[in-house]
Order: structure tokens, then sequence, then C-alpha cells
């Protein structure tokens, strides 16, 4: 464990291997109709290669808007910002969707399926995209390892939220990416939906050694992960170490973090 | 119910204050389609009101008389005359030549006396009266001639020309003929002179081929159609066997007003075919709207609002929005006669009226709400079945159910309401049956081949290429435009495609199949006495290779199988034979291009009861045959001959052919003249027509050339008015493609940006819709190629008899056209899509 002192906010920076992810004093500021709004305010963070994140903190803290940065959806007004050794600063938009094509998946709160493609096409996209030999039999592979392959030509539509879900985790990890970004994916799900959503996450991040963001209100979510990142004002409020490793529903309890 | 529509109009008011956004299209298209119906109609009424309240002028009498080849006995003349004023003229095609350019050219000829014209004015410039202008001074006659007979010979005022025998002056060029319009088609420019002058040209002989006209101005007192029908009535009954065309004021020039009606009638049909176009963009932009009322639908339905309320308040809601575009549509379309007279008022060659009729109008209204009515009420049904618990659960498939049954018959009841309304003010039923029947074929067949596509669309194998096959996919997805977009611009591009290969196929007809198989020369009005010498004449000239020549007089049928031919009733394709004097002529053989049906042909030394031979075609429209007695009236005598065969003639040969061929005897002692065709190759057809004129001046020459291209110049103008309406159409289907495109909007701005989440860039993207949109318009274009090509086919070949020759010009030019309108309009809405910034999407849905 290692505190950056240039740094004018508190930082952490893994100790476990070479950071996959590095961010440096990034700043993000929005126009808005009230005066511009700093959502990031100096953040700098380091991330191993297959370390798991936790990010959390209370609405607005700008956990979502770092996770957009760290996807390159979002576009730091200042500092830098380096995923898999590329520096994001030197890619446009195209680039970056390049580099997401390559290294990175994600997975939403709200899923963002393509809701008039089945749920093999929605898997199939990214390794189409990518240009894999055979898109739709690793689509319906992926969609397997979540349980879902007797739901391959549904519509979102025509599936429950958990299996929205799990079509979006598989779409994510389809292309084998480097680091898995994931903005609260059970916080449209019930409990018990949303912690197969998460035994599903953490057993691919163990099983191909994926690194992982995870942003969540769920503190023991949080805790499951190697490190928990609390943001505050879009600053690091604090980082402590997590249990890394993922406790069973009975065990959990239902506090949350109110920040 | 009363108070339930109450409530529904008092929910749907503060609805509508929500605005109007999202329904452009839906008002475009109804005021678009209003506004053509609207506009056709007051047109058409402009102009039929101008020929019946101008009947007189048209006429230039309350009543004409027409006779063929000779003038009305003395008799005859002082029964009209009594207590009217009558003025006779003598209209006959004649050349002229102008000895100064040595330029000649076919002239509409026209003699008038004193008391020419009863009714209207003729101006001339410069400006002089009539009178003055065709009087004798020193010894010369003058005359008066239309504007284009300048160009044709290179002439001007003061000139000498020389018309049969006689050289007159040109004395003024005609600024306005009050009765042009009922003269018929022109094949050269008028020139009128005095009878005094007609006289001297030597061109009224025995058997020529000139038209006597009478003209009757009744007193004051009786110029009411009445009185001029009972006057009518009693000249047919004391002068029954006078053989003359009798016209009254009430329809002064029938063709004229049949030609503008049907002309009105398929206008306003494309017109509809427009509006229907539009009623899918109705269809869609009620349903887009409805789409986004989920919503409150479903909150209405939690707070119990039964599901009848639901669909009256929708229903007023559109139907208010419907007036409005109606409104609109009439207003703009009451401008158009306006905008019209503007614009062209010189160029229309019959009296118009212009002013706001409110028939068309209140009809054009009717058609537009029926519309709105057609389309709306499907997806209004199917919103009335939402349920209140589609607020608690995010479905995002629409329900994909039939509506019940009552709006289902309600949305039947409103397109039969179109189709009556089509058809029952019409007196051409038929021709509007079997318009609304393709276009309603049209419009199936369109929809099945829509589901045909996506259906192919959805089972097309897996392409490697990702950009190809997400668009593949994405013509066939849920909600995808595929369907309406292919109908409603099909709709419009295969009556484009129809049109303009009927257009097509007819220009090439007479511009280059006629003139290959035609002869080059028709020299009528030859003497007896000429005929020898003028055969020596035409072939000694290079390069002719063909002459014939037949006797021909003109006599008007006044009895069939012993009833009159003013009591007979006779379906509409053969009336016109019994529309004053035809060519008719005797021949010992069978002449060329004609097959025996029934009967047979006389021998050639046959020298009894005269006979006649009849079209087939006449024939069955008569109802008569071999056996059966026809009467005609050549020159003031009614000749009765007995029917001894029927022949079907093939028109296309352009041969000389006569439906009525008697036999030799009777006819070939009445005076006559003949009538002669010359074909030319590569010789010096001026040449010809100059030696002709110059040896036999009163002999006239049509060059077929040139009255093709009369012909060619007339088809081209009306086929320039339907491509401008079929425009609309097309217009209307531009509209709902851009209005689908418009409503797919959003969800392509949220595709785009999942696919950059996922890692496709601008580019891809770019290309993925492209290949959409290429697809989209590629489909819909070849497959409204080949119904408008079936169209096209069906007309050209079954209703014209004509031969069908394939353009792949025009089908090329279509598809490649609606590609690019296709792309070009996708793209316009998808630009937007590709540049949206992802974040706010992401975090907005």
């Amino acid at each position: 464990m290692n505190v950056d002192q240039t740094s004018a906010s508190p930082s952490l920076v893994s100790t476990t291997g070479d950071a996959v992810v590095q961010l440096r004093d990034v700043h993000l500021t929005l126009p808005s109709d009230a005066g511009d709004v700093n959502i990031l305010r100096g953040i700098s963070l380091d991330i191993a290669k297959g370390e798991a994140v936790g990010l959390v903190g209370p609405s607005g803290s700008g956990k979502s808007t770092l996770l957009m940065v760290l996807a390159g959806l979002e576009r730091q007004s200042s500092g830098s910002v380096h995923l898999a050794g590329a520096d994001f600063s030197t890619l446009n938009e195209d680039g970056l969707a390049k580099f997401r094509l390559a290294h990175v998946g994600i997975v939403f709160q709200s899923f963002h399926l393509i809701p008039t493609m089945t749920a093999l096409e929605n898997v199939a996209v990214p390794l189409e995209l990518a240009g894999h030999p055979d898109p739709f039999g690793k689509a319906a592979e992926e969609l397997g390892h979540v349980g879902l392959e007797h739901r391959l030509s549904h519509y979102p539509g025509q599936l429950s939220g958990g299996e929205q879900q799990r079509v979006a985790l598989a779409r994510a990890v389809a292309g084998d990416p480097d680091i898995l970004l994931a903005d609260e994916p059970t916080g449209n799900l019930d409990r018990t939906t949303g912690e197969q959503i998460i035994e599903l996450m953490f057993d691919l991040h163990k099983r191909r050694g994926t690194t992982m963001v995870l942003i969540t209100h769920d503190v023991d979510l949080a805790q499951a992960c190697d490190r928990v990142v609390r943001l505050r004002d879009g600053q690091v409020e604090s980082i402590a170490p997590g249990t890394g490793r993922v406790i069973p529903s009975d065990e959990l309890a239902g506090d949350e973090v109110t920040g | 119910m009363a108070s339930s529509w109450r409530l529904a109009t008092i929910y749907a008011r503060r609805e509508l204050r929500g605005g109007l956004a999202g329904f452009r299209v839906f008002l475009a298209c109804l005021t678009l389609g209003v506004a053509a119906i609207a506009g056709v109609g007051s047109v058409s009424s402009a102009l039929v009101e101008g020929l019946s309240q101008e009947g007189q002028t048209i006429l230039g009498g309350d009543v004409a008389l027409r006779l063929a080849h000779r003038q009305a006995t003395p008799e005859e003349l002082a029964y009209i005359s009594e207590g009217t004023r009558v003025t006779k003229s003598a209209e006959m095609r004649a050349m002229a030549q102008a000895p100064r350019t040595d330029e000649r050219t076919l002239i509409e000829l026209k003699s008038v006396d004193g008391f020419y014209p009863l009714y209207g004015e003729v101006t001339l410039e410069p400006k002089m009266d009539l009178a003055q202008a065709l009087e004798q001074r020193d010894g010369r006659f003058g005359v008066a001639v239309e504007p284009n007979l300048m160009d044709r010979l290179n002439a001007r005022v003061g000139d000498i020309l020389k018309i049969g025998e006689l050289n007159v002056e040109l004395r003024a060029v005609i600024e306005h003929e009050p009765d042009r319009v009922g003269g018929g088609l022109a094949l050269g420019p008028r020139v009128f002179l005095s009878d005094a002058a007609m006289a001297d040209t030597g061109l009224i002989r025995r058997g020529s081929l000139v038209q006597f006209y009478y003209r009757v101005q009744m007193p004051e007192a009786s110029r009411t159609n009445a009185a001029v029908a009972a006057w009518v009535n009693e000249l047919r009954e004391t002068l029954p066997d006078a053989g003359w065309r009798i016209q009254d004021r009430s329809d002064s020039a029938p063709s004229v007003r049949r030609f503008v009606e049907r002309v009105a009638l398929f206008l306003s049909l494309v017109g509809l075919t427009a509006l229907v176009v539009g009623g899918v963009g109705v269809g869609n932009a009620v349903n887009s709207y409805l789409e986004g009322k989920r919503e409150v639908i479903a909150t209405f339905k939690c707070l119990g609002a039964p599901g009848g309320l639901i669909f009256q308040m929708y229903l007023v809601q559109v139907m208010v929005l419907a007036l409005v575009g109606v409104v609109l549509g009439l207003m703009l379309g009451s401008l158009i006669p306006f905008i019209v007279q503007q614009v062209a008022g010189d160029m229309i060659p019959i009296p118009t009226r212009f002013a706001v009729y409110t028939g068309p109008l209140v009809l054009a209204g009717a058609y537009g709400l029926l519309t709105a009515l057609a389309f709306a009420i499907w997806p209004l049904a199917r919103a009335r079945e939402i349920p209140a618990s589609s607020l608690f659960r995010d479905l995002i498939t629409p329900t994909r159910r039939w509506p019940r049954v009552p709006y289902v018959l309600a949305t039947g009841l409103a397109l039969l309401g179109l189709v009556g309304l089509a058809v029952g003010l019409t007196e051409e039923r038929l021709f509007a049956i079997w318009f609304v029947v393709g276009a309603a074929a049209s419009f199936v067949i369109l929809r099945f081949t829509a589901v045909g596509f996506m259906a192919l669309a959805k089972r097309a194998p897996r392409i490697r290429v990702p950009e190809l096959r997400l668009a593949i996919a994405n013509l066939h997805r849920p909600g995808a435009a595929t369907s309406s977009v292919v109908l409603s611009l099909g709709l419009g591009l295969t009556l484009l495609v129809a049109v303009s290969l009927i257009d097509g196929n007819i220009s090439k007809q007479v511009s280059d199949e006629l003139p290959d198989r035609a002869p080059s020369f028709f020299f009528v009005d030859i003497g007896p006495d000429q005929v020898d010498g003028f055969e020596a004449l035409v072939r000694s000239v290079d390069g002719v290779d063909e002459f014939n020549r037949v006797p021909m007089l003109r006599g008007k049928i006044t009895d069939v199988a012993g009833t009159a031919s003013e009591d007979l009733s006779v379906p509409p394709n053969v009336k016109w034979a019994l529309q004053g004097d035809r060519g008719i002529t005797y021949s010992r053989d069978m002449p060329d291009g004609s097959t025996l049906v029934r009967g047979e042909w006389w021998p050639e030394d046959y020298d009894g009861k005269m006979l006649v031979s009849l079209s087939e075609e006449l024939a069955l429209g008569f109802g008569v045959g071999p056996g059966d007695e026809i009467t005609v009236n050549v020159l003031g005598r009614n000749l009765t001959a007995e029917i001894a065969n029927t022949r079907e003639i093939d028109w296309t040969t352009v041969g000389i052919n006569f439906v009525l061929v008697f036999s030799p005897g009777v006819l070939e002692s009445a005076p006559h003249t003949f009538l002669a065709t010359v074909s030319m190759e590569g010789g010096d057809e001026a040449g010809l027509q100059r030696s002709v004129t110059r040896a036999y001046p009163n002999i006239t020459s049509v060059r077929v050339k040139e009255a093709l291209e009369a012909v060619n110049n007339m088809v081209q103008d009306f086929a320039l008015a339907v491509r401008a309406i079929s425009m609309v159409t097309l217009i209307a289907g531009v509209l709902v493609l851009g209005g689908a495109m418009a409503a797919g909007h959003r969800r392509r701005v949220y595709d785009a940006v999942v696919l950059k989440v996922l890692g496709a860039t601008r580019r891809r993207i770019l290309t993925a819709y492209l290949y959409e949109y290429a697809l989209l318009g590629f489909g819909t274009a070849v497959i409204a190629s080949a119904a408008g090509s079936f169209v096209a086919w069906l007309v050209i070949t079954q209703v014209m008899d004509a031969r069908w020759t394939f353009l792949p010009g025009t089908l090329i030019a279509t598809v490649v056209g609606a590609s690019i309108l296709t792309i070009v309009l996708g793209l316009a809405g998808t630009w937007q899509a590709l540049s949206a910034k992802a974040a706010p999407v992401l975090r907005a849905e």
C-alpha cells in the first residue's frame, strides 16, 4: 500500500503488481444552467491487473462519472487516464470505441440492452464487431454460462430484469475484456436475483482474472472486493482493503452506505 | 354516452395543451393530399364552369349545324333563318404557301360572312375589324392568321400568301378566336378569309372535304336552353334527312368537357392515392403518439377510466388535428386555381371561371377526414386495450393484438366511404372502380411484399460483415419502419413508374415506331380528274416507294337496323361513330389490314343492291350483323345499305382503312375526291410537297411526321400534368418515410450509443445505417418497379391495344433515385444519432 504524496486528495495505489488502471489528478467539470459543476475533483487511483475494486459513496459523489471516465464514455477535463497501457488523451471518440472493444466490458444498472435485438444478437454484437470467427456460437456459449441457454431468441422485453442483466453480463464478458466495469449491476434487481448476478460476476472475475471495478451501494458487496474506494464530493475519501470474498446470502445484512 | 364524449373532450383539451410536436408529418400528409384533391377539383370546376357559361361563344351561336361536302339547300337555309340570325362558314384543311420565302404549310382554313361572330369577338393585331382584314382592296382579298403560321412560313404582315389558286394579303394576326375550342384538333394554324375569297380559291370542288357550318343566334327572348332545345327538336322533325350534326349551347364542346372531366377524375384519383399514402403517415403518427402516452393511458385506467373513454379521448384529439390539417389543405387547394391562373392562364385554350367552388372543397375535406378516421381508428382501438398494469411492467415489445370487432368494422366503413365517394360521384364509374381496385391491389401487394421482405431479412443467413448483418437485421426488428416505408414510398413509386412507362411507351410509339410503319404523307382532296396526273407526279419523285389511293367521302350514320341514330343507345366505345360525319369509301376488294369476321366479301364484279362492310367493333356496339341495314347520309341523300360482312381492323398499320366500306356502284357516281398515302425512303419530303402544291394548289398534304409531332406534343403536355400530380403521391410517400425515420430517431440514438459502448466506431455505425437505408430504398424500388411495370403493361397492351416496349432506363432511374432518396433522408436523421454523446443518453435511460 502506497500513498501518492503528489496528490492533494488521499489516494491509494495498488501494490499487487502492474497497474492496469492509472488515474492521475483527474478532474471533470460539466457546464450546467446554474454554472459549472465540478463532478470529479482530482482523483488519483491505480488498480492492479486482476484486482477487484468496490467503488462506494453517496449519491452525487461522482461514482458513475468516474466509471464513465474509465470506460472512455466521458472525457476528463484535466489529469491523465491510462488503461491497459493506453493514454486516453491521445484517443479520439472512435479510438476509445476500439479500445473498449478490445479491453473493456461494461454492465449498467439499467442493463442497456438493445431492445430490438434478441438476447443472442445483443451478446453477439461486440464479438461481431471484433471479427470473432463464430460470434453467435460464442454468444450462445456465454449465455449458457449465465444460465440463459433457453432464452437465446427472446427480446429484452420478454425477459425478467435478472435475465436481462445476465444477458448484459454475458455481453460484457463475451470478448474476454481485461477490465470489467459494473455500475450498480444489482440496483434494479431484487436481492436474490442480485446475488445471482454478483456470484456470476465474481466467478468470472476469478476464473478469467479480469480486473473489476464495481460501483455499489451495498457495503457488504463492496467489502467482498479486494479494495473499497469511498468517494465523496468528487474526491477519494478513503481506501480500505476488502475481504476479497463473496459473503453467502444468509450472512448478508441490509446495511447500506449512507455516506 | 353523451357525457362520456363530453368528458373525453375535456381530457382531450387538457392533453392537447402539451402541443403538437410529433404531429408535423400527420398534418403535412393530410394537408398535402387534401390540397391536391381540392386543387384538382377547383381547377376542373373552373374549366367546366367556363365551358358551360361560355357555351354560346364556344359554339359560335345558340345552335351550330355542320354539313359535310355540301351547303344547306335554299329550303333548309330558309327554315333555319326564320326569325333568327345565321352565319355561314366553310372550314377545311388546305395548303398555304408564301412565295416570298417559298415555304408552305398545312392550314385550317375558315371562311366567314359578315355576321360572324355571333357571340364573342375576334381580336386582331394590328387592331382592326375582321371585316377590314378580310375585305378586298385593290382587287386583293386579305386574310387573318394564327401567329404560328408566321413561324412556319417565315412570313410577316403584308406578305402575299397563295391559298389554293388565290393570292391573298396577310393583313393581321389573330389574337383571339372566340369559337376556337369547339373546333377540335388543329393540325395547322387557323386562317380566316371571306366567303367571296373562299369561292375564288378553287378549293371547294365537288367532293372536297369541306364542312359547312351554320351557326344560329336565337332572338333575345328565346336564348334559354329550353327554348333552344325546343327549336332543335322541331328542326329535327321538320328536316329529318338533312344529315347535319346539331350541337346546341347547353353542351357546346362535349369532347373538351369530357376530356376535362376525365383528366380531372384521373388526377383526383391520383390525389386520393396520395392521401391514402399519407394515411399511412397518419397511422404511424397516431401510433407513435399513443406509444408515448402508454403511461398516461395506464394511469387513466388505474384511476378507473374505461377503455371506451380512452378511445374517445384520443379520437377527439386526433380528429381535431385532422381538422386542422384538412382546413390547411383546403386553404391551399382553393388557392391552386388562382396560382394556375397566374402562371398558366394564357396557355389554357378554353375559357375559365376561376373562383372558390364549394363542391370540390367539401369533397376534398370529406376525403381528408375519412382518411384520418380510416387510419387512426386502428391504433386508437389498440391503445384502449393498454392494461393498467403496464405502469408497473416495462413491456418494450408492443402488444400485437387486433382491435375489437366494432373498431375493425369502423375502419372498414371509413375505407368504404372513401371508395364510395370516389366511385359514386363520377360518371366514369368503371374507370374509377378500376383505379380503386388497382390502387387497393397495389396496396395489398405492397403490404404483403413488405411482410415477405421482412421475413426474408429474418431468414437471411448470418453474413460475416457485421455492418451488413446489422443492417439486414434492422429491416425486420420489432417496430422497424420497413413495412410502412415499403408501403408508402412503394405506392408513390409504383404510380410514378406506371405513368412514366405508359408515357414512354406512347411517346415511343408516336415518335419512333409509328413513323417507321406510317406513310410519309397523306394527300386529301385529290379530284377525280387529278388522280392520274397526281400519281404520275408522285411516282416520278425519287425515294417514293409506295403509293396508295382510295376514294373518300363523308357521310353521317342516320339509321341503324331501323332505329334513328339519335334514339340508339350504344356503349361509350362506339358513340363517336354516331357523332357527326365519318369518312367512308367504296371498294371492290377488301382493304389491307382487315380480317373478315362475319359474312362474306362481295364478288369483284358485284353490281347489285348497295352493300356495306362494317368494322366488327361497331357491329358489336350497335348490336347488328350481316343482313341488317344501315343508312348513311351522304351529301344530303340517305343511302341505305345491307351489312354484308364485318371486319376486324388493324389500325396500327396506319394504312388507309375505314369503318364503313361500301360496295361500288351508287357511291362511285356521287361527287367525291381521293385520299392518297405516299411512303418515302430517304427522299426529299419537302421537295415532294413543294411539287404537289405547285402543280395542284387544291390538294392538301399532311406530313405525317408533323401531325405525329402535334399529337406527341399533346401527349407530352398531358403526361406532364399526370407526372406532376403523381409527384404529389411520391411526396406523400417521402413524408411518410421521413416521419417513420423521425419516429425511429430516439431508438436510433440509443442504439448508436449502446453500439459505441460496445466498441463500434462511428464509421461502422454509419456504414450499417447506410446499408440499411440502401437495402430499404432498393428493395422498395424493385418492388415498385415490378408493380408499376405490370400496371403499365396492362394499360398499354390491354387497354390501348398497343405494343409493349420495356424501358429499362426508366426503371434504373427509379431504383437509383429511390435508393439515394432513402439513404439521404435516412442519414439526415441518423447523423445526429451518430454524434450523440454516450454518457447523457445512458444516464437518461
